[in-house]
This record gives C-alpha cells, sequence and structure tokens, in this order.
C-alpha cells in the first residue's frame, strides 16, 4: 500500500495532511508503521521489524496491522491505487 | 508604584458568534494599574480563539469537561498548578460553575483563590425556581408555571393570555400565540431538555441588563446598566450602551444586599412602558459584555480579582453614561505547529 | 555483553482524527483510570479461580457506607432505624450482612417476606410495603406482628375483614403519595395527601378497632437528586402524624421515609457525573430531620425515623468483573469492543453510563469505542461511545457501582448467571451464589410425553 507522498509525520505522533488539511494523532506503534509504510516497507518486512521489537505473536499483529491499514484508507492517507 | 505579579487562570475563551465572557475578562485584568498579571487561558475546545491571541493569553492549556467529572478536572489543575502557580481562577461558563463551586475548598488548598456564589445562590436563581425567588427577595417576575404534560396545557390554560414564553429548564424559549404552538414547543423543547416545561407570562417591553459584582456581605462593588443596541440572530449583543437609571441601580443593589451575593452576575431585565421593571434571568458570572463596564470606568474583572485575594475593595461609585460597545470580529493567523502542540501536549 | 535485548510492551497501532472543538486529552497527561485489584485482591486472580464474568461484593464498602448513613441520621435525629430493601439485593449472605449490621427487612412480596423470614429477621422486624400482597401473606403477617403498609382500600378492607378471624390485631401503616415539587410524581402508590385520600384512609384505620395505626409511610420515587424534597415529604407525613394525634389523641410510632436516595452513578442523559451531583446522606439527613424537628410534633414523642435506602447504601459496593472477547471496527470506522457481560447481567445499563475501566495498565492512547456485551441481540450495548484505552482479546475490564438491582432484575437469557462472591473485612473470598448451570434450567422444565 502507498502512503501519500506529501503528508508529514511527526515524532510527537502527529500526523498533517496537507492536500486535506486534515490532522490525526498516532501512538508510538503508529508512528513508526506509518514511516515505514512511507519509506516504502512491505508488510513482511514491517512484521518483522514489529515481532522484533514487541512482545506480540504474529496473528495478533497481523489483525490489528490490517485494521491499521484499513483506518489509513478510511482517512484516505493512502494513493488511489494505479 | 510597583505593579504586583499574580496569576490569573480564566475559562471562557470562545470569543466566537457566541462569546464566552474570557477575553474581555482578561482585558479588564490586563488594564489594571495595580496587577502586572500572567494569564493562564484553560479551554476546553482546539479552536478557542483566546489560546491564540498571544497579547491576551500568556499559556493556554486544555482542560477536560464538566461532564468528565471533578476529580479528572482537579488532577488536571493540579498538574497546571504545578507549572504555573496559579493565585486566582475565574470559570466563566454556566456549565462548569457546579463543578468549580463544588472544588473551592481544594482549589484554595492547593493555593488557588476563586470568588463564586455560594450553591444556594446558585440553585435558588434557577430559572424554575423564579417566581419563588421573586417572592422572597420582592422583585417583579414574569407570571409562570412549570408544566409536565399536555394534559397540563389545558389545566393552566386559564391563568395565561397568549402569547406565551415556553421555556427549558436550562435553555431554549419560544413564543407561543395559541394552544398548538404551545404542544409544539413543548415537544420540541421537552425532547432536546428533558421536563417539566416553564410557561411564562410574555412581557412587553425593552430588554435591559445590569453587570454586577457582590462582595458576598451584601454590598455591591460595582454595577452598570446596559441596553442592546443590536442583537444578532443567536440573541447576542453585538452592541450597546450604558444607561443612566436609579432604578435599574436600586433593583441591583437590593438583591445583592438581600441575597448575600457573592461573585460576578448578570440580570436580564424587561422595562415596560409603565417603568415596571421584571426579572427575566440571573445569570450567575460575569457577561461577555463586562469591557463595556471596565470602559465606563467600573473594572469588575480587576475587583473580583482583589476580592479572590481577600483585598479590601472600594466600591465602584458612578460610572459613564453613553459608552457604547460594538462587537467585530478579526481574523487570527494560527500556524498547524500551534496546532499540533495543543492537540498533542494539550498546552500552548 | 549479550545481545539479547528485552521486548517492549506491545500496544496495537492506532490513528484518531483531531476534530476541530472537542477534546478532552491533554497527551500524556491524560490519565486513564484502572482498577487491578479489588480490597486488596487482584482483579486477574479473582477471574482465575471463580471464572469470568463475575460478580464480587466489598464487604468493607458495605459496612463503610452503612456507617457513613447512619452517622448522618443519628447525630440528627434521636430514634432512627434503617430497613434493608430486598428488591435491590436479596442474595441471603447481603441480607444477612445488613441485619447483623442492625438493618430490618423491608419486603415488597411474599416471597422476599419468606427470605427474611429465613434470613432469621424476627416478624416484628419485617415492613411490607408493595400493592401485592396475598391473602395468605397477609394472614402470615398479621400473625408475626409485622408492620403492613397499605397500599390502597382494596387491600385495606381485605386487612379489616381478616382482622375478624385472626387474634392478633394488624399493626398498618399506610403508604402517602404527594407532590413534593419533583417529576415525575409517584402517584400510583398508596394513598394521595393532597386530595384528602391518605386523611380519608386514616379515619377509616382509626374508627376499626380491631386493627392498630402505627406509622406512616412514603417513598417519594427513584434517584432523587433534591434533599429538599424530602424535607417536603417528611413534613406533611408530621403533618398528618398530628392530625391523628389531635383528633383521636394516637401517637404514630413511626415515620418511614423510604427510599430513592440517589448512588452516585451517573444517568444516561446527564450533563454532570452522578459523582459530582449526587446529594451526600447529610444532605438527605439535614433535610429530613429538620422537617421533623421543626413540625408540631410533640418533642417528647417524637416518632422512629424509618429508612428503607437500598440504592446509596449497596450500589458502590458490587463489582462486575469481565473479559474482552474480541475487538472490531465497525462500517463507520469506530472501535467496538465485546465483553463477556451483557446487558442480561448488567439490567442498569439501560439507564446509567456505567463506568467500565481496564484491569490492567494501558498507556493513555484511546479510541472512540463502543462497548458491546456478548450476546446475539442488538440491544446488548453497554456503552454506546466511550473514549476506551485499547485494550487486547482476554484482557479484564471492571465495572463498578453495580451493587444495587443488577443481583435482583439479572435475567437468564442467552447464557447463565454467573458466580458471585463476596471478599470479607480478611480478605477471604466466599461464594454466594453459585454459578448457575444447565441442569438448574432442566429440573424445572418438563416435556410433555407427546413431545419426548
Amino acid at each position: 500500500m502507498n502512503i501519500k507522498k506529501d503528508i508529514a509525520i511527526s515524532d510527537s505522533g502527529f500526523v498533517f495532511d496537507p492536500t486535506t488539511g486534515e490532522s490525526y494523532s498516532l501512538n508510538p506503534l503508529g508512528v513508526e508503521i506509518l514511516t515505514l509504510l512511507k519509506d516504502g516497507d512491505d508488510q513482511k518486512e514491517i512484521t518483522n521489524f514489529v515481532l522484533q521489537k514487541y512482545e506480540v505473536d504474529s496473528d495478533t499483529f497481523e489483525n490489528n496491522y490490517y485494521d491499521f491499514l484499513n483506518m489509513l484508507k478510511q482517512f484516505n492517507l493512502t494513493e488511489p491505487q494505479a | 508604584m510597583k505593579k504586583k505579579k499574580i496569576v490569573v487562570a480564566v475559562t471562557g475563551l470562545n470569543n466566537t458568534d457566541n462569546p464566552g465572557p474570557g477575553v474581555p475578562v482578561i482585558r479588564g485584568i490586563r488594564e489594571s494599574k495595580e496587577f502586572d498579571a500572567r494569564i493562564i487561558g484553560l479551554a476546553y475546545e482546539n479552536l478557542e480563539p483566546g489560546i491564540y491571541m498571544k497579547e491576551i493569553v500568556d499559556k493556554a492549556y486544555q482542560i477536560p469537561y464538566p461532564s468528565s467529572g471533578s476529580d479528572t478536572l482537579m488532577e488536571r489543575l493540579a498538574y497546571i498548578n504545578s507549572v504555573e502557580n496559579i493565585d486566582v481562577l475565574i470559570p466563566n461558563f454556566d456549565a462548569e460553575l457546579f463543578t468549580f463551586m463544588k472544588s473551592e475548598d481544594k482549589l484554595k488548598e492547593m493555593g488557588i483563590s476563586t470568588f463564586l456564589p455560594t450553591s444556594e445562590q446558585l440553585e435558588e436563581r434557577q430559572k424554575s425556581n423564579l417566581p419563588a425567588y421573586g417572592k422572597k427577595y420582592g422583585i417583579k417576575v414574569p407570571y409562570s408555571k412549570d408544566i409536565t404534560s399536555h394534559w397540563d396545557i389545558q389545566v393552566i390554560k386559564n391563568e395565561f393570555q397568549y402569547p406565551v414564553l415556553v421555556k427549558g429548564k436550562f435553555y431554549d424559549a419560544y413564543i407561543a400565540y395559541n394552544d398548538e404552538q404551545v404542544s409544539n414547543h413543548f415537544n420540541r423543547i421537552s425532547a432536546k431538555w428533558g421536563l417539566p416545561i416553564i410557561i411564562q407570562e410574555f412581557i412587553r417591553g425593552t430588554e435591559v441588563n445590569v453587570v454586577a459584582l457582590g462582595d458576598g456581605k451584601g454590598n455591591t462593588i460595582g454595577a452598570v446598566p446596559m441596553r442592546k443596541q443590536y442583537i444578532t440572530d443567536k440573541g447576542k449583543g453585538w452592541g450597546g450602551i450604558t444607561l443612566s437609571d436609579k432604578n435599574m441601580l436600586k433593583i441591583t443593589t437590593d438583591l445583592i444586599s438581600k441575597t448575600k451575593w457573592r461573585g460576578g452576575m448578570e440580570l436580564e431585565m424587561i422595562k415596560t412602558v409603565n417603568n415596571d421593571y421584571y426579572m427575566i434571568e440571573i445569570n450567575p458570572r460575569i457577561p461577555a459584555w463586562v469591557y463595556l463596564a471596565v470602559g465606563a470606568g467600573q473594572n469588575i474583572p480587576e475587583a473580583l480579582v482583589k476580592l479572590a485575594l481577600g483585598m479590601n475593595v472600594e466600591p465602584y461609585k458612578s460610572y459613564e453614561v453613553g459608552k457604547m460597545f460594538i462587537r467585530y470580529s478579526y481574523d487570527l493567523i494560527g500556524d498547524i505547529q500551534q496546532f499540533e502542540k495543543l492537540s498533542i501536549n494539550g498546552e500552548l | 555483553m549479550t545481545n539479547i535485548m528485552k521486548k517492549q510492551k506491545y500496544e496495537r497501532p492506532i490513528i484518531n482524527r483531531i476534530n476541530a472543538g472537542v477534546s478532552n486529552k491533554f497527551g500524556t497527561q491524560t490519565k486513564i483510570n484502572i482498577i487491578s485489584e479489588i480490597d486488596g485482591l487482584a482483579v486477574k486472580d479473582l477471574l482465575k479461580d471463580y471464572g469470568s464474568p463475575l460478580y464480587v461484593i466489598s464487604e468493607r464498602e458495605i459496612r463503610e457506607t452503612y456507617s457513613k448513613a447512619k452517622q448522618a441520621f443519628s447525630t440528627r435525629y434521636p430514634k432512627v432505624q434503617f430497613a434493608w430493601s430486598y428488591k435491590t439485593n436479596y442474595l441471603d449472605a447481603v441480607c444477612r450482612l445488613y441485619h447483623k449490621l442492625g438493618s430490618w427487612a423491608e419486603v415488597v412480596s411474599g416471597f422476599e417476606y419468606d427470605k427474611a423470614i429465613d434470613n432469621g429477621v424476627p416478624g416484628s422486624n419485617i415492613i411490607f410495603n408493595g400493592p401485592d400482597k396475598s391473602e395468605e401473606d397477609l394472614t402470615k403477617a398479621i400473625k408475626n406482628g409485622s408492620l403492613i403498609h397499605v397500599d390502597h382500600f382494596d387491600e385495606l378492607y381485605l386487612i379489616m375483614k381478616l382482622a375478624d378471624k385472626i387474634e392478633e390485631t394488624p399493626k398498618l401503616a399506610i403508604r402517602v403519595n404527594m407532590d413534593t415539587g419533583i417529576y415525575p410524581q409517584w402517584d400510583r402508590f398508596g394513598f394521595n395527601y393532597e386530595n384528602g385520600e391518605a386523611w380519608n384512609a386514616l379515619n377509616r384505620i382509626m374508627l376499626n378497632e380491631k386493627v392498630d395505626l402505627v406509622g406512616l409511610h412514603t417513598h417519594i420515587g427513584t434517584y432523587i437528586m433534591t434533599p429538599n424534597a424530602y424535607g417536603v415529604a417528611a413534613y406533611k407525613l408530621a403533618e398528618l402524624a398530628v392530625r391523628v394525634d389531635k383528633k383521636y389523641g394516637h401517637k404514630v410510632k413511626y415515620i418511614d421515609m423510604g427510599g430513592g436516595f440517589a448512588s452516585k452513578n451517573t444517568l444516561k442523559g446527564a450533563y454532570l457525573p452522578g459523582a459530582d451531583t449526587c446529594p451526600s446522606f447529610d444532605d438527605y439527613a439535614e433535610a429530613i430531620t429538620n422537617a421533623l424537628i421543626n413540625s408540631e410534633i410533640d418533642p417528647d414523642n417524637l416518632p422512629t425515623l424509618f429508612l428503607e435506602t437500598g440504592r446509596a447504601l449497596i450500589d458502590d459496593a458490587g463489582y462486575l468483573l469481565g473479559t474482552v472477547l474480541a475487538n472490531k471496527r465497525l462500517a463507520d470506522g469506530r472501535r467496538s469492543t465485546i465483553i463477556d457481560i451483557g446487558i442480561n447481567m448488567l439490567f442498569t445499563s439501560f439507564w446509567y453510563e456505567h463506568n467500565i475501566v481496564p484491569a490492567q495498565e494501558t498507556t493513555h492512547h484511546t479510541e472512540d469505542t463502543t462497548i458491546y456485551g456478548p450476546l446475539c441481540m442488538n440491544i446488548d450495548v453497554i456503552r454506546a461511545a466511550i473514549q476506551f484505552p485499547l485494550l487486547n482479546k482476554k484482557d479484564h475490564v471492571v465495572i463498578s457501582r453495580i451493587g444495587a438491582y443488577n443481583m435482583t432484575q439479572w435475567l437468564q437469557f442467552i447464557t447463565l448467571r454467573p458466580n458471585v462472591v463476596i471478599i470479607d473485612m480478611e480478605k477471604n473470598v466466599h461464594v454466594i451464589r453459585e454459578n448457575e448451570t444447565k441442569k438448574n434450567f432442566d429440573q424445572l422444565e418438563k416435556v410433555p410425553e407427546y413431545l419426548k
């Protein structure tokens, strides 16, 4: 999934989408994943990163990951698929 | 004389088209010749204009709505106080008064002074208690009756002449010219604000207002009467002028003396063609047009700060008649970084 | 040096839109309340030992609240007697605890009456209220010398008929309804004060030699936030007592102000939380005792003040513990969390915004969440909208202030009712009602031969 190129992600957890004027707040893992997505990491790379860093099993994370992606889509933070 | 440094926290920074009294209260305090005040703005919402007005508010903090409970609010204020060391707190919303009054002692323990009405004073002036209030303190009030069902409309019908005002317990008021309209308004208001519904005699005349400050011992520290010259579609005064009206002042000082009113207040009255004055509402706080009183020579916000600090305050004896206020709107330029700071840290 | 790093605690990723306007969060300063233990016992251990969901009653809180209530009234009035309102919570262990603390019993059905007798309450210490008392119930109550609070004339005539046949003299009080300035006015129970019906009933009783008028009773409503209404009610009952004394030279032994004191729960639609607006026992006591003491009643013959408050005494002592079954995203993007506590176990969720909190530490991050119960029923909603921390499946939650009515109005619906435990003063846990099994229900059912 491609994240809009021009969104600004701040370490504080604040995200500003200049194309819509909307702003968002994220928790720390939300910031990490959104940053990785913006850098072009795929699901496998992100899952590896998270499983290594946090106490979580892959099923739980996969479930939460898809939910997070859906929210990004719902908030129009992703590029429309070509 | 060197000005005394104090820290004052103020709510009601919503200087919108339905303005809160925060910004005008702060302007009054800023103009004080005795105080050099650091102003802490307390905001419920992240776009209250006062937050972004640098010359008005030195530092703004978000605070939780009264609906989240006094414990939550006190915890937040304890944190703010640990940073700011607040001397005086002035709440400016009706809806928050109860919570702040309840927490008065706790605030005092934290070193924060307030100057608020007592719970009895707040309770007995409630809209649905107005007839009893008028009787107790000898002021004219419109005849009114509480009703709780459509059936009651027929029961009390002979006690009123149309038109009547149909009012909700806390907010909303509509004029009705016949049973059917009463019935419609009853449905609309009860769905929103619950029961009872207040049916009130409609008094014809001019609405006039007084901003006043009582010292809690029966003395009137300040009082300025005003008539709104222009009213917006939201019913808010957009221009007003100070009046020379001895009757209004007498009603005000009598009421403050009998009730020993403590704190700021706004009296809303109707003056009829026969020069009768009917009290229609008593707001237990400083109104948003208080800066007119400051302009007319009575710095009521400053006096309130002094009372809160336990200082001796000489009552104001006069004010300038014919002073006017004209409200205007003004676009501030803000920045997304400010919004970020406020949203993420809860302070700016 | 090792390269094994301790993994960090996981919290699922979230993103919330920041809306202009409303905000109740202050970044890291936001505090999330949790309840991880009750009277020093860990919630997770209680759930492990007694299953989930679980009702927990704290004896400590029952005792503390009772002593606060008692102190509020007995420091202001010389003769005060509490009567435990059975319908609020009639688990035998709970009733016996209140009786041990000195409460009499207040019952509203034959079933509750028998429970009180079985709990060792002397018949003369039982107040029998309510519109439904059968001939059999009344006979028993008369013979036991219980205090019968008459609700309507049909009942009064039945009692007078029974009095002809039974040796013992029925001890009667009438329940009076009245305008106390609050809405709604409960006029369905008892005899009306304003229209003279109550005075009429009192005269009928006084003129009948076979019955004895011992008291006056009112119960003005439920969840009453204005103590002054009790003052008005007490004043009106005192006025009736004085009139009876003047006309017949007869003094009533007690005035029963009923119940209806609010608890700290927040009613749906209320702007301010109940914990802030709920009057204290002192407020109610001040209003009631002032009215009685300032009335025309002879100060040397003050009647005993009876109180039947239930909700305000026990609500805070009850907890409902449960477990997250699943998290789910609704079509509009809102989060929903499904827990194993349904409205069948939490009847009061129809009118309260119940306080529900996690039982374990969380971060300050929250999402706008709907909390559903486990029932396959659309109405099974515990909280329609709450800023809730990010709980995972199997995490635990605690709902506080559920001691009143939930353990009597609960329903066996879809699932079975779970264990109820009490934590005693020494922190021992006792099961006071076992979880139901299918067998319990099988015992009651009968299948006709042709359907077997």
